[in-house]
């Protein structure tokens, strides 16, 4: 299963971490320190598997971000790097040609998209489509929600309640 | 009340959002820290507010602080709970996120939110469930696990096939949390294998592989399943799921894996993903290596990623060959050249890979000229891997005590060229092996001190730390067995040269006391070679001679000694047993008188066949040499230092006296016995010469404590007494009389000094070995019985354990008496010294976790439950298979049933395991071979027996084994259907 997934860019900031095992926060700060000092300094030539405390970090650079997973000493490696392809594509997908900034900004988004591609440290939607269409769904009925709210009506009845 | 709402408003219109949250974190003057402690207290006020919108978008900051700043956001569990709980989706879904992001297992608030979670779970609108799934895949503690059951069940079967998935994942968590989830879902579960959709098989096929993971036995029932997917399937996903399933399933059932293998090898040939194909040669090379066929299919496919210039398929080729290797050496032979060509990769990674598979292609045949090649290239490659190099080299050429070594000379003289290597840093590993070759190989010694002499005159290498390990240890060696040294005199000069003050104290008073021993082995043969010497000196000793020097001279003339016959058992009990009776020692001694001429006229034989004769005027230049280089040390800081040179000084002090005239003398004295340097002479050299061979782990152990020995005695009165003497801190053990007084000793005092002398030498250097050696040492293996009563002295087991370290040391002498017969032209392999290894690795078997046993022992009962109940099978469990089907429907109480039946069972376990341990000796045996059928067997016995100890499961099963044989004869049959007809 993965353990976790790591979003680092090329200047070590954390741009988005999950965790499907259980780590303390302290346990989690060494693990970014750790890792992020490990790859980060890897060549651009060489292959996107790194060791690490008996398990295996896959990792592919995009631009400017490193995705990395952390996966078990038998898991696939290289099912493990479509798994982050397809993520990326579907992000890509998302935002219309993503960039580090659409990360960034909306850092809840890019949750929502891997909670639908991966629970529980499984891939569990394979299908580039239908994440999208989830995704769009659940942003649809976030938006009639907050058009609601924000209409003068509503503010004045809830001002004079 | 118009206030508060107001207030609420304007904080609705000014309050910022992320968005404004983060542009101010990126554009901020003020410091990064401060911003986000402002920006902290900014959240704590809003998120009090009574507003909905303002609470939730608190917590959505809050959560972004947290997961990429790592702010602690604990406090605001409950506020997450409140907008977890609002009924609009836009808040709900920060809530969830918020709380899937912080919550852990312990948790408080986690009490409060299984009422929320089961409404959403319900809830019509699918996003509301698919929210709820996602917050209970991240925490679900068994409380959670065990209240959702039903509501995850249900879901297990929605036609809404999106939140079915998501169901399907949580699965995973929930059996993990609460395995008797598992007797409520894991039918529905199994009936997702069959569905049509792609995704939902991806799901299922998932979880399965990771229950798989951990106890595949339970699965074997599913295999058609697994197999029809393998067959039918055409998604990449699935298929390699499902191969990591068979994987684990078939080395469990060899009919199935003659199934599966052919499958496997048509998906290998025809498949364009690089990824499916490495997941079939994987599976093929792991779990079917005995199929030829496909051995040879994979290992070509192999060699295709090998030669493929992305460094992700080289990496995994040569992770595919290592796993080969295992098995079939000759897959990494037909691919040398690219092994060895990525010695040089660019990428370390791929380096070390192959850095591993070449040390897994080391045999004794080869060894030499691998370790050649690595060696030079250590020298040329970056000081990172040039160490990974001489690890590797120097942990596959130690591995099984030298098992592949051959040519030890050979192996310490690479050793020392090791040492030399600029970059290394294995000092402490080259180190522990100088030694432990020198203890335990007779033969090479000659090899080694000449190796340690090497490394000792270099004086360019005392300047680098890394090597002072090594050095100590050259030092000893050279000290230990200085009787092979071709020239003493250099020895010496190079222990005492100055730029050994270059090194730290400890290691230093390694070098004073290896200056030691070599000093009085040159005047002990020098003595020989005047032939002073008519007879042995024992017989001079009477008077003031005690047990212990005895005992101290046996092993050793047995040891240098070679023409005497083997020793006997009885002289090695000695060795361990402090309370061994004076009477046996002095028959033995008589035995040995006869012995001793011999040795003499052995060693001094060896003498005049050296090439350099020790003179007069060579002694004394050397007693002078040592004395000019030791007399600054009498001022040193350091305790050890100080107390070794003081050691050698005073013993030059002690003969100096007397050395001229009995030199002089020569052989016309008649009275020279009672010359008393001669004594002391002999004395310590009796005392050096005695050997160190390596020592059990347990041998501590099987010393019987002696009467009135209180070892738990408080020892507090002794610290005020020492604090005021102020003994200055030293981690060795050293004593403090003056030598300086000692000039005119009475030969009583002599003797007790000489006595004493060689323990604490012995003892401390033991003690570090020891330290150092613990890899070599036994574990103690039998502790538990061992802690609580000491065997007796004469005890029976004991006496074994220790034949067999005698017959070690037997065939030892044996040995070494034939091939100092011999002279090795042929080179056999020198013996190797190795202490009775025991059966460690049975007992110390890792016993599979609680939680697992419990949750596979639930899937066996359902699996094999609701597929064959055997109607054979033994009353017990098929009782307490109806009682838990009973209390399925209810579905209320936790295990506690099950808990207290653990309990119970577990209290005889502990009780008596030291009993069943001596009777059954067999049980161990038994466990080893757990073939196929054992295991079927086993999952007969379904979940009762879940958390119980191993060994416990098999004792119980030998008794209803035996008590009702037929039964159970009758029920394997059943049990295991033909799962693929």
């Amino acid at each position: 299963m993965i353990h976790f997934v790591l979003l680092i860019s090329r200047q070590g900031k954390v741009r988005l971490t999950k965790w499907y095992s259980p780590y303390t926060q302290k346990e989690r700060t060494k693990v970014l320190r750790e890792l992020s000092g490990v790859i980060l300094t890897r060549g651009p030539k060489l292959c996107n598997f790194v060791e690490w405390r008996g398990y295996k970090v896959v990792y592919k650079r995009y631009a400017s971000l490193y995705f990395c997973m952390c996966i078990d000493q038998e898991d696939n490696e290289l099912e493990v790097l479509e798994i982050i392809h397809h993520y990326v594509e579907i992000l890509d997908r998302y935002f219309g040609s993503v960039c580090e900034l659409d990360l960034i900004f909306n850092f809840h988004k890019a949750y929502y998209i891997l909670d639908e591609l991966l629970i529980a440290g499984e891939l569990q939607e394979p299908s580039k489509k239908t994440v999208a269409r989830l995704i769009s769904a659940q942003d649809q009925l976030v938006e009639a929600a907050k058009e609601q709210r924000s209409s003068i009506s509503n503010i004045i009845a809830q001002a004079t309640k | 009340m118009a206030g508060g709402t107001s207030s609420s408003i304007m904080e609705t219109f000014f309050q910022r959002n992320l968005e404004d949250l983060i542009k101010g974190l990126r554009l901020q003057l003020i410091g990064e820290s401060a911003f986000i402690s402002k920006a902290l207290d900014e959240i704590r006020r809003e998120v009090k507010s009574t507003d909905p919108h303002t609470k939730s978008n608190a917590i959505h900051k809050l959560s972004y602080l947290a997961s990429l700043h790592f702010h602690d956001m604990s406090w605001a569990a409950f506020h997450v709970v409140e907008v977890m709980s609002s009924s609009r989706f836009a808040h709900k879904r920060i809530g969830y996120q918020a709380a899937s992001l912080s919550f852990h297992d312990d948790t408080p608030v986690l009490l409060l939110i299984t009422n929320q979670l089961r409404k959403d779970l319900t809830s019509t609108n699918e996003f509301e469930v698919s929210l709820a799934l996602e917050c209970l895949s991240r925490i679900s503690t068994t409380d959670l696990a065990r209240d959702l059951t039903p509501e995850i069940f249900t879901l297990l079967s929605t036609t809404k096939l999106f939140v079915r998935r998501k169901a399907i994942g949580v699965a995973l968590r929930v059996f993990a949390k609460y395995p008797d989830a598992v007797r409520v879902c894991f039918k529905r579960l199994v009936e997702n294998l069959e569905s049509p959709d792609q995704q939902i098989l991806s799901a299922v096929v998932g979880v399965f592989c990771e229950l798989a993971s951990n106890d595949p036995g339970s699965y074997l029932p599913l295999a058609p399943e697994f197999y029809r997917i393998l067959i039918d399937s055409k998604n990449n996903w699935v298929l390699i799921k499902v191969l990591k399933i068979f994987a684990k399933l078939a080395p469990l059932e060899p009919r199935l894996a003659k199934r599966v293998v052919e499958p496997i090898c048509e998906h290998m040939r025809r498949t364009g993903a690089k990824s499916l194909m490495f997941e079939c040669v994987r599976t093929v090379v792991s779990s079917f290596s005995e199929y030829e066929s496909a051995v040879k299919l994979a290992v070509v496919k192999i060699r295709e990623l090998l030669v493929d210039d992305d460094p992700n398929l080289k990496y995994l080729g040569l992770r595919g060959l290592s796993i080969v290797t295992l098995k079939h050496s000759w897959a990494v032979l037909e691919n040398k050249e690219v092994v060895i060509k990525s010695l040089s990769d660019a990428d370390p990674n791929i380096k070390l890979e192959s850095l591993r598979l070449v040390m897994a292609m080391v045999s004794e045949s080869n060894v030499v000229e691998i370790s050649r090649v690595l060696v030079n290239y250590s020298l040329k490659s970056d000081p990172e891997f040039c160490n990974e190099i001489l690890g590797s080299i120097l942990s596959t050429c130690s591995r099984n005590v030298y098992e592949i070594i051959v040519d030890f000379d050979w192996y310490v003289s690479l050793l020392g060229e090791m040492s030399r290597i600029p970059h290394c840093q294995k000092g402490d590993e080259i180190e522990n092996q100088l030694i432990d070759i020198g203890m335990r190989v007779n033969d090479v010694r000659p090899e080694l001190v000449q190796v340690a002499r090497d490394l000792l005159i270099d004086p360019a290498l005392l300047g680098n730390p890394f090597l002072h390990r090594i050095l100590s240890a050259a030092a000893w060696v050279s000290g230990e067995y200085v009787e092979f040294s071709r020239n003493p005199f250099e020895l010496m000069e190079a222990l005492l040269q100055p730029r050994t003050s270059l090194l730290p104290p400890s290691i230093r008073a390694v070098y004073i006391h290896s200056a030691f021993k070599v000093l009085v082995f040159c005047l002990h043969s020098f003595i020989l070679q005047k032939g002073h010497f008519t007879s042995s000196c024992p017989d001079n000793l009477v008077p003031g001679i005690s047990a212990l020097a005895l005992k101290r001279e046996m092993p050793e003339s047995s040891d240098l000694i070679t023409c005497e016959a083997p020793p006997t058992h009885g002289e090695q009990d000695e060795g361990f047993n402090p309370r061994v009776s004076n009477q046996s020692c002095e028959d033995l001694s008589v035995e040995h008188d006869g012995d001793r001429t011999i040795s003499h006229g052995q060693t001094s034989m060896h003498d005049s066949s050296e090439k350099n004769s020790f003179t007069y005027e060579s002694i004394v230049n050397l007693i002078n040499v040592v004395e000019l280089a030791l007399d600054p040390l009498t001022g040193s800081h350091d305790v050890e230092v100080l107390e070794r040179a003081r050691n050698v000084l005073c013993f030059i002090e002690l003969i100096k006296a007397e050395l001229p005239e009995c030199l002089v003398q020569k052989e016309t004295s008649v009275d020279s016995e009672d010359v008393k340097a001669f004594k002391i002479i002999e004395l310590m050299s009796d005392a050096f010469s005695e050997e160190l061979g390596p020592v059990s782990v347990s041998a501590q152990e099987r010393v019987p404590l002696p009467e009135g020995l209180i070892l738990k005695e408080n020892l507090d009165d002794l610290e005020t007494i020492c604090g005021e003497v102020q003994v200055p801190p030293s981690n060795l053990f050293s004593f403090g009389s003056p030598y300086g007084e000692e000039k005119g000793v009475f030969f009583s005092d002599l003797h007790s000094k000489e006595e004493s002398e060689p323990s604490t030498e012995a003892t401390s250097l033991l003690t570090e070995h020891r330290k150092r050696h613990g890899l070599y040492y036994l574990p103690s293996e039998k502790n538990e019985i061992l802690a609580n009563d000491y065997p007796p002295a004469n005890d029976s087991k004991w006496k074994n354990n220790l034949n067999n370290d005698t017959e070690d040391l037997v065939k030892l002498t044996a040995q070494s008496l034939v091939s100092n017969k011999k002279p090795n032209h042929a080179k056999p392999r020198p013996v190797v010294v190795k202490l009775d290894d025991g059966d460690v690795g049975s007992i110390s078997a890792k016993r599979p976790e609680a939680k697992d046993d419990l949750l596979s022992g639930a899937v066996r009962e359902v699996l094999l439950g609701s597929d064959v109940i055997p109607t054979s099978q033994s009353n017990e469990s098929n009782k307490s298979f109806g009682k838990r089907k009973g209390k399925e429907k209810l579905n209320m109480e936790p295990s506690t049933e099950l808990k207290e039946n653990l309990g119970d069972s577990e209290k005889p376990d502990l009780e008596k395991p030291r009993s069943r341990r001596s009777k059954h000796r067999t049980h161990g045996k038994d466990r080893r071979h757990k073939s196929p059928e054992n295991i079927n067997e086993e999952r007969e016995e379904n979940g009762l027996r879940g958390k119980q100890k191993s060994s416990h499961r098999h004792a119980r099963h030998k008794a209803r084994q035996r008590a009702d044989a037929l039964l159970t004869v009758v029920s394997q049959t059943p049990v295991i259907p033909d799962f693929l007809l």
